[in-house]
């Protein structure tokens, strides 16, 4: 396929890796991958096997479905529930545990949960069923608010009175900041997000280059792009520098989206407090509506409960998205908690570096334990 | 050869956290523990869900020795001077019931028959049983019923028996069809999802993904330009030619349909308590369907298919297999995607494209698109 084969080369990919281990030498060096697209890239196309051994990917915070505390579930649930509701969510949010079950059981229970591709196929449902509540379960970082932004422009213009958004839209800056002051967090560098940086543009990330000295690679999804990133990284370490690299150039311009963050000002103010899964609370780093489009807002349209849960005991999906443990160094990884029957949010969302790691990374040894006789394989036509 | 880690103070080997995982998996693959309170669309998703409701409720309760293998159709011989028989079950409750490439009829009968095929059966008699929604109308009914006479006589099977019932409207998805489908076993040596043996080549017929894709932009009505069309096809032809050219080499026949070419394989590593190697560059995927996938956040491994085929073959049979796959018209772009190997057993893994390693598990519930 144009344009992502030549992400995917093996023999270019082992070139690179083999760079990495020369500049990286007997150095022990922990990296974080802020986004869950890239722990999920990591783990979809093992790239953890072509590392060298002193290269530990430690997995952040980005992924959206894993840090929205269980508090807001149960408000989504809650709204999902109310009569004469079409309550619409992404896909990945479907299967994430509030403190009473998910929207998938609320479901299965007779609320009206639908998963749309875009929050414009939301609008779409309320313009057809004029005499129902359609509600939009907005999530996700800088990189989906501008289509929640541009819908609820939409909505305002063609006079869609039944539609509201249920905003839970977070920003990346203000949680890397939290965990670089978390004294229990030694990284070496940041592999930057890819989509949410085609928004906000790379300058934000200068603070941590400048202020904490770590290098920062804005990196692409496909695997090629994250070992060029982690080259890219091996790279300023090995000459002592610490800057804001963009490997993303084909995706990511420096001012980010100028159109995207004009649509999100325009529609959306950062609130004072949000809580986060796992980093508690941290000041101005999520979105709500402004008050002008009030009349779009399912948290003023609906009463909801809006209590905080606490998350499960056992789980620590806190500790894994801050990056302190390892996803298997939870008591409840693999036992109680699986895909099939996650407890927490890292285990639900496809991104989340718990469900990654149990679905893709489990036997790494695998390939060690029995070799790939695969020297009589032909080559598919692609 | 593991990876030591040094987290939080602790000391972890790769090795210990792996086996510990795998201790964990192998016991809970020996007892069901069917958690779910109420039925979810997971549980008709074709992956884990499925595999575990059926585990859980109605492999115990209908137990029996034909039922036992759990493959796509019991095989019998009714009495010493019969041939041996194929007998299966399918529901089709497919939305939009019109797609590119196909209809819920088409499906109907391609699905039986496919699974009459997939025990080496020469597919006989079909039945069809219909469930009605109130209101649904009869040029539909009429458009439907047409498509799958001509799939029937297509196929040279006859649809011999049925039955409609019609419940209130909001009781169905418009149409709901049933097929059971009957067949000679062609095959005399023990064939199934419990036969492979390590060595084992894997073949797969043709392009992944097709069918899942297509229904879903149907379904979703999603703005995307593309010729996807559902591959559904009957597959017995293939099978007879495929039977011919591997005779007692071949060891297990199933057709990837819900849970895709990942939860098949499984299902296959499970049965026969082998792991599979697969070798990602060598599994055919078309372009428009990579593409669509990428885009949704799916796996094409996972994705439903409704006219391929995967057959493991001993190692000495797999190139006059692959030979006589590709000579078929439903089987032009077959490939030889991976190797049957002793363990860990009941795992799938793929060499990646980019030469790295990773489990391929069975389809979690529904392939649900990624947020970002």
């Amino acid at each position: 396929m144009k344009y992502v084969d030549e992400y995917r080369d093996s023999a270019l990919a082992g070139q690179v890796a083999a760079e990495i281990a020369r500049l990286s030498g007997d150095r022990p060096l922990k990296f974080m991958e802020v986004c869950g697209g890239h722990t999920h890239t990591i783990y979809k196309y093992g790239i953890e096997d072509l590392l060298p051994r002193t290269i530990d990917m430690v997995h952040g915070p980005g992924c959206p479905v894993c840090v929205l505390p269980m508090g807001r579930i149960d408000d989504a649930i809650s709204m999902a529930r109310t009569d004469g509701v079409i309550f619409t969510t992404f896909g990945d949010m479907m299967r994430v545990p509030g403190s009473k079950g998910s929207l998938l059981d609320a479901r299965a229970d007779g609320a009206d949960v639908r998963f749309v591709y875009s929050p414009l196929d939301a609008l779409k449902i309320a313009s057809q069923n004029p005499d129902r509540q359609v509600v939009f379960f907005a999530i996700g970082f800088e990189t989906t608010a501008p289509s929640t932004a541009i819908t609820l422009l939409r909505a305002r213009a063609e006079g869609v009175k039944n539609f509201s958004i249920f905003c839970n839209h977070i920003n990346v800056i203000p949680a890397l900041q939290a965990l670089l002051v978390s004294p229990d967090l030694h990284l070496d560098g940041f592999v930057g997000p890819g989509h949410v940086s085609m928004v906000i543009g790379i300058r934000p990330y200068e603070f941590i280059a400048r202020d904490h000295h770590k290098p920062v690679v804005i990196s692409g999804f496909e695997p090629l792009d994250m070992i060029q990133s982690i080259q890219m990284l091996v790279k300023q370490i090995s000459k002592g520098r610490a800057e804001v690299e963009n490997q993303y150039v084909r995706v990511v311009r420096p001012e980010g989206n100028v159109k995207a963050l004009a649509v999100m000002a325009e529609t959306m103010m950062l609130r004072p407090i949000f809580e986060w899964r796992g980093l508690g609370t941290i000041a101005e780093s999520a979105l709500k509506l402004r008050p002008e489009f009030a009349d779009w807002d399912a948290e003023l349209r609906f009463a909801v409960p809006g209590i905080r849960v606490a998350d499960p005991k056992a789980c620590q999906c806190g500790e894994v998205l801050k990056g302190a443990i390892k996803p298997w160094e939870c008591q409840v990884f693999g036992t109680a908690c699986t895909p099939e029957t996650p407890i927490g949010t890292c285990m639900v969302s496809s991104e989340g570096a718990c469900a990654a790691y149990f679905n893709y990374g489990r036997f790494s040894m695998a390939t060690e334990r029995a070799t790939l006789p695969m020297s009589d394989l032909r080559p598919a036509a692609r | 050869m593991s990876k030591p880690i040094q987290e939080s103070g602790q000391h972890h080997d790769m090795a210990e956290v792996i086996e510990k995982i795998e201790r964990v998996r192998q016991a809970r693959r020996h007892k069901f523990y069917l958690r779910d309170e109420h039925i979810t669309l997971s549980h008709g998703s074709g992956g884990k869900a499925t595999h575990n409701l059926i585990e859980g409720v109605f492999a115990p309760a209908f137990s029996n020795p034909l039922l036992e293998p759990l493959d796509d159709a019991a095989t019998f011989t009714p009495d010493v001077l019969s041939p041996r028989l194929a007998f299966t079950t399918d529901s089709y409750v497919v939305n939009p019931l019109f797609f590119p490439g196909g209809d819920i009829g088409k499906l109907a009968v391609h699905g039986t028959i496919n699974d009459l095929a997939m025990a080496a059966a020469k597919p006989l008699y079909l039945s069809a049983g219909f469930i009605l929604e109130e209101g649904f109308p009869i040029a539909d009914l009429r458009r439907i019923v047409t498509s799958m006479a001509a799939a029937a006589a297509d196929a040279g099977v006859s649809i011999v028996a049925g039955d409609t019932k019609v419940v209130q409207r909001g009781k169905a998805d418009g149409v709901f069809i049933n097929t059971t489908g009957i067949g000679i076993v062609r095959a005399r040596w023990p064939m199934g999802q419990a036969q492979l043996q390590p060595g084992d080549r894997v073949l797969l017929s043709g392009p992944i993904g097709d069918h899942g894709i297509a229904v879903m932009l149907a379904r979703e009505a999603l703005d995307m330009e593309t010729t996807i069309e559902s591959d559904t096809a009957p597959l017995h032809t293939l099978v007879a030619a495929l039977l011919d050219a591997a005779e007692d080499g071949l060891h297990c026949l199933k057709d990837p349909t819900r849970g895709g070419v990942a939860t098949t394989l499984n299902e296959m590593a499970l049965g026969s308590q082998v792991a599979i190697a697969l070798d990602e560059p060598a599994i055919p995927v078309r372009p428009e369907v990579r593409g669509a996938c990428e885009m949704l956040g799916l796996d094409p491994l996972t994705i439903a298919n409704e006219g391929k085929a995967l057959a493991v073959v001993a190692p000495e049979a797999a190139h006059a297999a692959l030979a006589a796959m590709r000579a078929h018209p439903l089987g032009q772009e077959a490939a030889i995607i991976g190797t049957v190997q002793i363990g860990p057993a009941g795992t799938v893994f793929m060499r990646t494209d980019i030469g790295g390693t990773r489990v391929l598990d069975m389809l979690v519930g529904d392939p649900l698109p990624r947020i970002c």
